[in-house]
């Protein structure tokens, strides 16, 4: 396989996680807005910080409003992890790579494309926003089940699953520090309504509410919600899940091609880091801190991944 | 013109069906118009999401266009085609026997059949080619002979495109859409199919591997990147050969190859399917600007380390004024008289010629010796006063520049409009490919189909749009 489209596949896929991530996060600064359970605009606030726009907001607007922040969120050419530049990039990924898919994950993600270029032509209308947001959902996740029911299990699968997951675990690990100081022990007394603000935030952006019930019942307290989104296994979109899929698909890749690249070490030393702590040594360690740390971490991977597999010159 | 009728290909010119189209016409009286819009609708939808589209130079994504497929297909005997055949090989053998000749020994120019400065003043002339002789002695290897046709029997050669003819992904996708949307259609009509082009030319580039390569050839296709207009064209002929789609900067010299960057290392290439021009092929040999080519590589070629599909400097033998003389290189390459007709030429660059071009510019289609595209030329008898004037004034400064043709009558064949059936006019574009194996000519092509009532030009630039080719089993 050419460097190249390793580099295109794992754009590729990474720009289609981050408008799925994008679009559920706007999803979550609507409805909490809606129910009228906290500071509206600061709510907005802390959504872009989640999904790391907040600078490029600031220096195109002057003061925060919902439906700026929704436009920039999902329409703004000038952002670019607004949902239509992120699938317009995932395309034209798509294209650069186009011999490495199948028929049908290209005609997926090119109707998903037309579909949501079509949709995101004009400002979306709050009356319209619940059928736009459904639409962008459905038409990720076709993409996502064609990739799965159709390509084959080589390279270029193990490509685009690591491009996922670089971006899954870093927007995860960039909702948890957005909101870590919710989650400090001093606040790890429940029921007041403010915390309810800020734990329905973060599981409604990582579509997890019924999961976590699924898994720690209807009691809601900071340190579950830790643990479930930087430890459990179970979910799919914890910190710990997406690493140990990094490993999977990198230990893939070296059998495959018979070789040990250090991307591969740095895979594992986070592995390990995961399977070694339980949450309360994250808690002593620092939550914000121990995120960081994996930040740093995540990106000093994807440099790795990136010369081990040269992607560029 | 109008006082001869126009051939047409369904009606001949006196509104008796012709044989290759009863089929097609039994099936057209019993369908319903209102379901034949509703699928040239589906077919525009399949186009669209499949991603069938060309780019409009220095435009943004979103101008991405549509060549406009029309769903009436257009059909050929199977006699008309071996015919047809038969005449496209023997110039096609003709055309390579002349590029060798060109680029080594010249004989033809030594026994006066051509003028020396056809070749020394032409830009299409690569001095690097000289002496060189490419693997399995092909220079072009795949080749697009444009047809049209004016009578029952009477078909013209327009061009050799013998440099990197294009459109073949869409004679391709065309065939498919219409196997989809009117399978009854081609359970009827036992037409010729035209599926194998994609394996038949990786075989085809795979026995034209270079002296260096010593197992399978690594077949690629090099592309200029996804904002040229044919990208979708070079993404799906890689696809379906299932080889590498390359890049300038994917690609350098190593140990004295042609070497692609791959997760593995850098591997070798024998034999690079080239969709860019000869200009940009090579920084350190041609334009220095370049950045879509490979540095150093026409020195791996010239030292057998790489087949580079067409070869250089190929462009020679399809230019306008080189065209006017393919009825003495055929003969003298095969000694058989061509059995395709040439259209007849007037050469601007001789003064006798020159004059009679400029007394009957109304009646002419004059084009630069160089042009393509349907750009830079004049329609004589669709033009007015004021553009034969301007276009005098273009030809008489620089007359070596241009050539001219009488306007053909050319044939029509019905395309659907909302009111059911119309006759416009085509041209043909078949396919061949050639290697030491032998010439492969996949059978149809493209027929491109100007789309506005009574025009001439086809090309998909200036409003054309392409139509499935059939050839029939007779």
């Amino acid at each position: 396989m050419l460097g190249k489209t390793a580099n295109g596949l794992y754009w590729m896929f990474r720009y289609l996680e981050r408008a799925e991530n994008t679009s559920r996060l706007v999803d979550t600064g609507q409805r909490i807005g809606l129910t009228r359970l906290g500071d509206a605009d600061d709510e907005w606030t802390s959504v872009m910080q989640s999904a790391g726009v907040i600078e490029g907001y600031d220096a195109h607007y002057d003061e925060t409003s919902k439906d700026s922040a929704i436009d920039w969120m999902l329409r703004s050419r000038d952002n670019p992890s607004s949902v239509l530049s992120t699938i317009s990039e995932a395309r034209q990924n798509a294209r650069l790579v186009r011999t490495a898919l199948t028929g049908e994950v290209w005609e997926a993600l090119n109707g998903c494309y037309m579909a949501t270029r079509e949709a995101l032509k004009r400002k979306v209308s709050e009356r319209d926003l619940p059928a736009v947001l459904g639409l962008i959902r459905q038409r990720t996740a076709l993409v996502r089940g064609a990739t799965h029911g159709t390509m084959l299990r080589n390279d270029i699968y193990d490509f685009a699953r690591i491009g996922t997951f670089i971006e899954r675990a870093d927007a995860t690990a960039r909702i948890l520090d957005v909101k870590y100081y919710v989650l400090l022990p001093s606040n790890f007394s429940v029921g007041s309504s403010i915390d309810n603000v800020h734990w329905e935030t973060i599981l409604r952006s990582v579509s997890a509410r019924g999961g976590f019930r699924m898994a720690y019942g209807s009691q809601v307290n900071a340190r579950d919600i830790a643990q479930f989104l930087v430890l459990d296994k179970r979910m799919p979109r914890s910190l710990n899940f997406c690493v140990s899929k990094i490993y999977d698909n990198l230990a893939y890749l070296g059998s495959d091609y018979g070789a040990k690249f250090p991307s591969m070490d740095l895979a594992e030393a986070l592995v390990n880091r995961f399977n070694a702590h339980d949450i309360d040594a994250v808690f002593e360690y620092g939550l914000h801190e121990y995120i960081q740390n994996v930040l740093t971490s995540l990106r000093q991977l994807g440099g790795q991944i990136e010369q081990d597999y040269r992607f560029y010159e | 013109m109008s006082d001869t009728k126009i051939f047409d290909e369904m009606w001949g010119r006196n509104e008796t069906l012709r044989d290759p189209y009863a089929g097609f016409q039994s099936w057209f009286e019993g369908e319903d118009l209102k379901r034949l819009r509703a699928k040239q609708r589906e077919a525009e939808e399949v186009f669209r999401l499949t991603g069938i589209t060309f780019n409009v130079y220095g435009r943004s994504e979103a101008e991405e266009r549509l060549i406009p497929f029309d769903i009436i297909p257009r059909v050929i005997s199977g006699r008309e085609w071996q015919k047809l055949s038969k005449g496209i090989e023997q110039r096609v053998r003709a055309i390579n026997a002349f590029l060798h000749d060109i680029y080594n020994r010249q004989e033809i120019i030594k026994a006066g059949r051509i003028p020396l400065e056809m070749i020394t003043r032409n830009e299409a002339f690569l001095p690097h080619m000289m002496g060189m002789c490419p693997p399995g002695g092909i220079y072009t290897h795949i080749v697009g002979t444009d047809l049209v046709r004016t009578g029952d029997d009477q078909f013209y050669v327009l061009e050799d495109n013998a440099r990197t003819p294009s459109g073949v992904s869409y004679m391709l996708e065309n065939r498919e859409t219409m196997l989809q949307m009117f399978p009854e259609l081609f359970s009827k009509n036992r037409v010729q199919p035209v599926q194998n082009y994609p394996s038949d030319l990786r075989r085809s580039l795979a026995a034209c591997a270079p002296p260096a390569c010593d197992g399978p050839p690594t077949v690629a296709v090099l592309t200029p990147g996804i904002y040229n207009s044919a990208y979708f064209e070079h993404a799906f002929l890689a696809d379906q050969m299932g080889v590498e789609l390359v890049e300038g900067h994917d690609l350098r010299v190593v140990d004295g190859r042609v070497a692609m960057r791959t997760t593995r290392g850098y591997q070798p290439i024998d034999v690079l399917y080239r969709r860019i021009d000869d200009d940009f092929l090579d920084p350190l040999n041609f334009n220095p600007e370049s950045a879509l080519g490979v540095p150093g590589i026409m020195d791996v070629y010239r030292a057998g380390g790489i087949t580079i599909a067409n070869a250089p400097g190929t462009g020679i033998a399809d230019d306008k004024a080189i065209y006017s003389y393919m009825p003495e290189i055929v003969e003298f390459y095969t000694g058989e008289k061509a059995i395709l007709e040439n259209v007849p030429t007037w050469r601007c660059s001789e003064p006798d010629s020159l004059a009679y071009v400029l007394d009957n510019l109304s009646e002419l289609v004059v084009k630069e010796v160089h042009g393509s595209g349907g750009y830079g030329m004049l329609i004589g008898p669709t033009s007015s006063k004021k553009e034969i004037e301007a276009f005098r004034a273009k030809l008489t400064s620089r007359p070596s520049n241009y050539i001219a043709q009488p306007t053909l009558a050319l044939s029509t064949v019905p395309i659907f409009t909302k009111a059911g059936l119309a006759p416009r006019h085509v041209d043909l574009r078949p396919y061949v490919l050639c290697s030491p194996e032998g010439v492969n000519i996949t059978p149809g092509g493209l027929t491109r189909v100007a789309l506005q009532k009574g025009s001439l030009v086809v090309n998909s630039s200036q409003g054309g749009g392409t139509k499935d080719t059939w050839v029939l089993e007779d």
